[in-house]
């Protein structure tokens, strides 16, 4: 297809005949019904929007869709099933760590890249990694205490 | 059986959908040919509009409307209402401000909705915005608290001379200028109780349809009570409510600020009809900035009497409450209604309290997490530090000897509050212990030997929650069995973020037996649930719990005489008990959900009796209850920047009979989060000269991150609560009532050794760094 881009997308390739220039966000979500990423400033201000590009967390949000073409893209759809939920998400039930669960996408996607990159990544690197992602029901503790319980499941 | 009944820390149900992506928040949902609903603002805080231009923009691509306030008066609507009316000195009811969907002649604050914009694309809505011609003639302009209410300021309202909206008077003044009179010493004192805005992570968002073959509308939006804003709305609109249907699916954060009726979910409705096609509007996060309705903004002067003892005779208080350009629903509410707290857990005879509502060239202010309950605390839970530093005594120790002991309850407090129940001394020295707060001089000095300035701080507070007091409101709950033997609860309250779906199911298990996988949890659909408060004012677990209560015994009365028919016993005989009918005395049985399958069998019910199992109930309990807690915080500030860590957070709460410890647990340090975030970041920023929002985005409204905080410990006290059959009090504005306080309490501690006397909220490093200069320089 002419002008289109192709990407894959949780294992799967998708090609799209879009404006090069569409963020990410917004072709994850209008186009492929992908909404567990959220819009919540389109600023890269609060991390509601992250996905997983190759490995790294990148705000969707203001990532062109050019800018993934070619590349595997992860969104949380992609992680767990029901019979085998991703450690991340069964430590954020078991800890209670989401309330309204709109920044959630966005702790659960930062926290993966950290441990897929740094398995034995220490309390302040967590702290770190998750400092661009705003929570306003509060529960920033729990979600640390989660992620460290994760590490420990996910650890080899 | 009941394991998970109440009382369990149980995982929630909910969250298996919100970790996959799953959650169904409104700009989650689309409907065929939706359009896109684009407002123009003013970009003044006080002007006229002297003409509005539509010619280009209509002209514009895809545009398919353009519409003003003009059009809006020409159709009738109506204006949103105040749900509290108080006085002006002349005993008059408070002017109430036109509060338009759209301006009309003149604009009051930055952000003021002034034309609709729809279009196929949003892109395409904002293009034609650009096009739209507004000839505005700006006039002068007031922001700040103190300054509106000052002789000479601008004026918002022409109606409100001076700004005055209201003058509100409780307590006894002559009993208090007595009281005044003889003590021995007074504590006085000023603060700053900032405005800050609730960005919940999930803006304000609408979906909306007209169905024409049925002259209905239809709004999707993340609301706290569906119910009662669709009566806002159908009044609005001049028609009843069965015009519309209200759909609130999962909010992404509500806490107090999407209370409201807004603007925009009237535009969305009006334009669906007027276009006959769906229209979608999202708020981009700077449009939520300045059309958020704000919260707190007051400037309250405090002052304690005591006698030589220590012991407190009385508290003065005068505050000038800011609301804003209109008033929004909960406007008037907010500063009047939850003063009770001021009298704290304290014997304090006498109270002199007067709080001056003024009207500024600002968005109006609403409820925020507390709503007049953090700002009663902070205002007692400070003088009473600032007392004891000026009479050099223990903060602990004078709070202990004023504290109503736990035998004087039921305690009918001098304001307006009359608590049923709680242990205050026990539950402070718990915290005390559990913080090491004898121990603390120790960690003082060894912050200070690192070069840091280390603080304590607590504040023993108390807030009411389900109320008003003495006529709280009610909830609506329902139970309908289907033949197959399951439930499904439908509930009046809306569950966004505190685990509803999950503590009902518990709910259902304690009284009714039934699993957790036999039980859906519907809420949010004005349609399907029969009638709803909703949720605010930490009241759920109480008044919807009550109203629960209330409907399943409906259930188990009905179910009785069912399974008497089924055993062919009396109906007298039949006892019921953990999901089970049984003849008293003897093993013969029945499950409910066999009765439950029965009753819709006409063979198996007895003849003549109505079919089908359900039990819905519209209940309030006797009264409000009242929740209370120790805080304690400890801050380190490091002087080279002025930066605030905090440290260590102890809380010992009292919220009555817990339903889930692990989901009350979160509410807490969720209210603590965000008690400290405006503590120690957060603060709405007005231009002053031009009345623009200067702090309009995420780069410039201070939030707290992963990074500030340690972790809380939480501990309990749990006092059943003696006015609801469920023995529950409200926990979810508790933490911050709370942390308001502690954290400033902590602050100014801290601070003390420089002779800082006095740090207002936010105590931002700047904040700091600046008092810090001018103390040591």
């Amino acid at each position: 297809m002419a002008g289109s881009i192709t990407f894959s997308v949780n294992g799967k390739s998708q090609t799209l005949a879009l404006a090069p220039e569409t963020p990410l966000l917004y072709v994850l979500r209008n186009d492929l019904e992908l909404n567990g990423a959220k819009f919540g400033c389109g600023l890269a201000q609060c991390g509601a929007c992250t996905v997983i590009a190759d490995g790294a967390a990148i705000r969707s949000c203001i990532t062109p869709l050019g800018d993934v073409a070619g590349r595997e893209v992860t969104t949380i759809e992609g992680l767990g099933t029901s019979e085998k939920p991703h450690p991340l998400q069964k430590a954020f039930i078991e800890l209670q760590a989401a309330q309204c669960g709109y920044c959630i996408n966005g702790m659960v996607m930062s926290a993966k890249a950290l441990l897929d990159q740094s398995p034995q990544a220490s309390n302040t690197e967590m702290r770190e990694a998750l400092a661009g992602n705003l929570c306003r029901c509060g529960t920033h503790t729990r979600i640390l205490r989660a992620i460290a319980q994760a590490q420990k499941e996910m650890a080899p | 059986m009941r394991e998970m009944g109440l009382g369990r820390a149980i995982p929630r149900t909910e969250d298996w959908r919100l970790l996959r992506g799953r959650g169904r928040y409104t700009d989650d949902t689309t409907l065929p040919r939706a359009t896109r609903l684009y407002v123009l603002r003013s970009p003044h805080a006080a002007a006229r509009i002297c003409s509005i231009d539509t010619t280009a923009g209509l002209k514009s691509p895809g545009v398919l409307a353009i519409l003003t306030g003009e059009d809006m008066a020409r159709e009738g609507f109506g204006t949103f209402a105040s749900r509290v009316t108080r006085q002006r000195p002349d005993g008059k009811p408070n002017f109430v401000p036109p509060y338009r969907p759209l301006a009309l002649e003149r604009v009051h604050h930055v952000g003021e909705p002034v034309a609709a914009i729809v279009a196929e694309t949003l892109d395409q809505a904002k293009d034609a915005a650009e096009l739209v011609a507004v000839d505005y003639e700006t006039l002068p302009s007031v922001t700040d608290t103190a300054e509106a209410a000052k002789p000479g300021a601008p004026t918002v309202w022409e109606e409100a001379p001076s700004n005055l909206c209201f003058l509100f008077k409780i307590g006894d003044k002559s009993a208090a200028d007595a009281a005044f009179a003889r003590a021995q010493h007074v504590a006085r004192e000023s603060f700053l109780i900032s405005r800050v805005t609730a960005n919940s992570m999930e803006g304000r968002a609408a979906l909306a349809a007209y169905d024409e073959g049925e002259d209905r509308y239809t709004l999707h939006a993340g609301l706290q009570g569906p119910h009662g804003m669709r009566q806002e709305i159908a009044n609005v609109f001049g028609l009843p409510a069965t015009r519309f249907h209200l759909i609130s699916p999962d909010v992404g954060g509500g806490f107090g600020m999407k209370g409201s009726i807004y603007p925009e979910y009237i535009l969305a409705l009006w334009a669906a009809r007027l276009i006959q096609r769906p229209v979608k509007w999202i708020a981009e996060r700077g449009e939520g900035l300045i059309s958020d309705h704000e919260a707190r903004d007051n400037r309250s002067t405090v002052e304690l009497a005591l006698d030589q003892n220590g012991k407190f005779l009385a508290l003065r208080v005068n505050t000038i409450a800011n609301l804003g350009a209109y008033l929004a629903l909960s406007g008037v509410h907010c500063p009047t209604n939850n003063l009770g707290g001021l009298a704290g857990t304290y014997t304090i005879p006498a109270f002199d309290v007067t709080v001056t509502g003024v009207f500024s060239n600002t968005l109006p202010t609403s409820a925020y997490r507390g709503a007049g309950r953090p700002e009663a605390s902070y205002c007692i839970e400070r003088i009473i530090d600032v007392a004891a530093r000026e009479m050099q005594l223990d903060r602990a120790e004078l709070r202990r000897r004023n504290m109503i002991p736990a035998e004087a309850m039921p305690y009918k407090t001098a304001l307006t509050f009359t608590y049923d129940s709680g242990e205050f001394e026990a539950m402070m020295e718990k915290c005390l212990e559990l913080a090491d707060w004898r121990g603390f001089e120790i960690r003082r000095a060894e912050a200070r030997q690192r070069g840091k300035l280390r603080g304590i701080g607590m504040a023993s507070v108390i807030e009411s929650a389900g109320g008003p007091p003495g006529k709280p409101m009610e909830e609506g709950a329902e139970i309908r069995f289907d033949p197959g033997g399951t439930a499904t609860v439908l509930m009046g309250s809306h569950n966004h973020g505190q685990g509803h779906e999950t503590v009902f199911r518990q709910f259902a298990q304690e009284l009714l037996g039934l699993p957790f996988d036999k039980v859906r949890v519907a809420y949010g659909d004005t349609d399907a649930v029969y009638h709803g408060r909703g949720t605010f004012g930490s009241r759920t677990m109480m008044v919807g719990g009550t109203a629960f209560k209330a409907a399943a015994e409906k259930v188990i009365a009905r179910g009785k005489e069912i399974a008497a028919h089924l055993l062919e016993a009396s109906a007298l005989d039949i006892e019921f008990s953990d999901g089970r009918f049984t003849v008293a005395g003897t093993d013969r049985g029945v499950d409910l959900a066999e009765v439950a399958k029965a009753s819709f069998l006409p063979g198996r019910t007895p003849k003549g009796m109505e079919l089908g199992l359900q039990g819905a109930a519209v209940m309030a309990p006797s009264d409000a209850s009242f929740p209370n807690g120790c805080h304690v915080c400890e801050v380190e500030i490091d002087p080279e920047t002025g930066t605030t860590q905090m440290v260590r957070y102890t809380v010992v709460d009292d919220v009555g009979r817990v339903v889930n410890p692990l989901l009350l647990k979160g509410q807490i340090h969720g209210g603590i989060a965000q008690g400290a975030g405006q503590a120690l970041l957060e603060a709405v920023v007005y231009e002053r000269e031009s009345g623009q929002m200067l702090s309009g985005s995420f780069m410039d409204y201070g939030m707290p991150r992963a990074d500030d905080f340690p972790s809380f410990e939480v501990g309990s006290h749990d006092v059943p609560c003696r006015t609801n059959p469920l023995g529950i009090k409200g926990a979810g504005e508790a933490g911050t009532v709370g942390a308001l306080p502690a954290v400033m309490n902590a602050v100014a501690d801290a601070l003390r050794p420089l002779g800082i006397a006095r740090i207002d909220m936010p105590a931002s490093p700047e904040a700091i760094w600046r008092a810090i200069q001018a103390a040591t320089t």
